[in-house]
């Protein structure tokens, strides 16, 4: 299979905080991965480093057999990539139509452009909340609207940072089976995760990050048999 | 970037939206009777009076511009003068070195709309993809407006002339012919009055609903975004500075429009139009009407405006104390806006009626 994305030596330090030290990373097409690791491992750093929020040190990205390391943000979207942001970066004062027309509109018009927020408000169970300021929605509900904002315009690769954040059980299996569903359709997708039982639900490999460096990768039975992570998340990891 | 679909049904549809205040028949008889009244006005008024009211009508267009790019792109320009007062001069220069016949001044009138237009198209470039946000714009745009109108204020020289054009330093360019309108044999001359009164009152509603449409299409989708949060707006693929830079040229156009007709209209202009006082002056009229809604910003700019003339029979620094005043009650009141909150009021009384 080809990569659909490939990051070779990235390197990113805030004055004596090594966010990213030296990755070396690669997404096949069609791949469906989790990124895992403590808190502050880097793992938010990371995206930010693919979405051209941080100007890297060191170290290219490839996305689609394009080198895009000196692209805009924008200008790597418009390339095939959305995201889910950690904390949710909806429009609070706009309504939740309107939220996802900002995201479809530029992909999709008219006709296909009114069935696919049909779509997502089915999905997100906001039919009711159509016309209510996204910032009055309830924390899950922003969570929501924020992935359906992501997914809606299937992308080729998908970043979802901590996207079952806050829910519940209930809801993080509707979210893993929307996953599982997009990825049928050919969508790549990489999740940064802590919730264990969602990884299992959807990754088919997983990456562990500490202190800005790839531990290990693996699938999903060699990362949970691995004598090394359990220490990592325990804080007793030698590195 | 902006829809596809194009057909005039489309852009009717978008006379309403969820970026203006107003649908339905209610609103749209509403506003049908208030233009019919403002178009019988001159009927009942005389021509004196009726020249001042087409002067209150010049200065909407300002407004509305900074409505676009303040209330809904959420970039507080200090500036619109500077496009305001060049567009101004560029009017009489042209129609000084031109002349009134063919119907000139109506070329020059779109000239100078077009010089305003891209003046504001270069500041803004250099701004917004020089990543200036926030007060900064205010202060970039300031500086702009103030610095056009100390270079003019030094112009009194006799060297300073364009063509047949004084430029005529601190006491400004007089003499420039108003608009014309060809006619057979004998041009039609707009002095104020009523002819000028209803050019402008059509073109008022032109602009006004021109910018409904704009602002409820797609473009006006990613602006209110943009005035919401950029940075997610960036995330989704848009170019946040070309979208910033468009809404500021428009609102460039629209100042530059204003200025031109101004000069038009009084045959005259001069730097002070670019000074402190005329650049805070639209933001009042702005704030106090409402700058997140087109509706609100046009009708708090004509009262306002009256207001504001009724008040300098007792001495214009009396009336921008009074201006002062009802900024800071606006701003601690009524933050969206007088007209907004009025609105939201009838609009809740009206839907209780129907329900
Ligand atoms: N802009 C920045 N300036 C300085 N330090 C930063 C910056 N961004 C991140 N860091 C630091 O880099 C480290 C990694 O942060 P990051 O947000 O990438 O971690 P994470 O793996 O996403 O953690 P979490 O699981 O808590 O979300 C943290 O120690 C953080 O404080
Ligand atoms: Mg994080």
């Amino acid at each position: 299979m080809t990569d659909i994305l490939r990051v070779q030596g990235l390197r990113k330090a805030f004055g004596g905080v090594v966010v990213a030290n030296g990755i070396d990373f690669s997404l096949s097409a069609g791949d469906m991965h989790c990124l895992i690791g403590p808190n502050g491992a880097g793992k938010s750093s990371f995206f930010r480093l693919l979405l051209g929020e941080h100007a890297p040190d060191a170290g290219t990205i490839t996305f689609d057999g394009n080198d895009i390391t000196n692209l805009r943000s924008f200008q790597r979207i418009r390339r095939g990539i959305s995201v889910k942001f950690q904390v949710p970066g909806i429009f609070k004062a706009l309504s939740v139509r309107q939220n996802l027309e900002v995201a479809f509109q530029d992909h999709l018009n008219g006709q296909s452009l009114g069935t696919k927020i049909h779509e997502m408000l089915d999905f997100t169970d906001l039919h009711a909340e159509e016309t209510t300021p996204a910032g009055n929605l309830s924390h899950g509900q922003q969570q929501w609207l924020e992935i359906a904002m992501a997914v809606g315009v299937e992308p080729k690769l998908l970043l979802l940072d901590e996207p079952t954040a806050g829910m519940s059980p209930d809801e993080t299996r509707k979210t893993g089976d929307m996953l599982h569903d997009l990825n049928a359709r050919g969508i790549t997708i990489l999740a940064v995760e802590h919730d264990m039982a969602f990884v299992e639900q959807i990754a088919r490999r997983v990456t562990v990050l500490h202190f800005g460096s790839i531990f290990v990768e693996g699938t999903i039975a060699e990362i949970i048999d691995h004598p090394g992570v359990q220490e990592i998340y325990l804080g007793t990891a030698d590195v | 970037m902006i829809s596809s679909e194009t057909t005039p049904r489309s852009l009717l549809a978008r006379l309403e939206g969820p970026q203006t205040m107003g649908r339905g028949p209610v609103f749209w008889t509403a506003a049908a009777i208030a233009i019919a009244v403002a178009a019988a006005y001159p009927l009942m008024a005389d021509a004196w009076t009726v020249g001042n009211a087409a002067y209150f009508l010049i200065w909407t267009f300002m407004a509305m511009g900074l409505g676009v790019v303040w209330g809904y792109a959420g970039a507080l320009s200090f500036g619109q003068t500077a496009f305001f007062g060049l567009a101004g001069y560029a009017y009489g220069v042209i129609t000084l070195n031109l002349g009134a016949a063919y119907g000139l001044t109506l070329v020059a009138l779109i000239l100078a709309v077009a010089i305003g237009g891209l003046f504001a198209l270069v500041i803004g470039y250099f701004m917004f993809y020089g990543r200036i946000q926030g007060v900064f714009v205010g202060i970039v745009t300031l500086s702009v407006t103030l610095v056009l109108e100390t270079f003019m204020a030094q112009t009194a020289g006799p060297q300073w002339r364009i063509g047949e054009a004084r430029l005529n330093g601190f006491n400004g360019m007089s003499g420039m012919p108003p608009l014309t309108l060809p006619w057979f044999g004998d041009d039609i001359a707009l002095y104020p009055g009523p002819s000028l009164y209803y050019l402008l009152l059509g073109l008022v509603v032109i602009c006004y609903l021109g910018l409904r449409i704009m602002l409820n299409s797609s473009f006006g989708n990613v602006l209110v975004a943009i005035r919401e949060n950029p940075h997610r707006v960036g995330m989704l693929g848009y170019d946040v500075r070309l979208y910033q830079t468009l809404a500021f040229a428009i609102g460039g156009a629209f100042a530059a429009l204003s200025g031109a007709l101004y000069t038009a209209w009084g045959q005259y202009i001069t730097p002070s139009s670019m000074g402190l006082t005329s650049a805070a002056l639209p933001i009042i009229w702005v704030a106090v009407g409402g700058r997140r809604d087109i509706t609100a910003t046009l009708i708090g700019t004509i009262v306002v405006l009256a207001g504001f003339q009724s008040l300098t029979i007792y001495g214009s620094q009396y009336a921008l104390v009074v201006m002062g005043a009802l900024l800071l009650v606006t701003v601690l009141a009524a933050p969206q806006g007088l007209v907004v909150g009025a609105m939201t009021f009838l609009g809740r009384i009206f839907r209780k009626d129907k329900s």
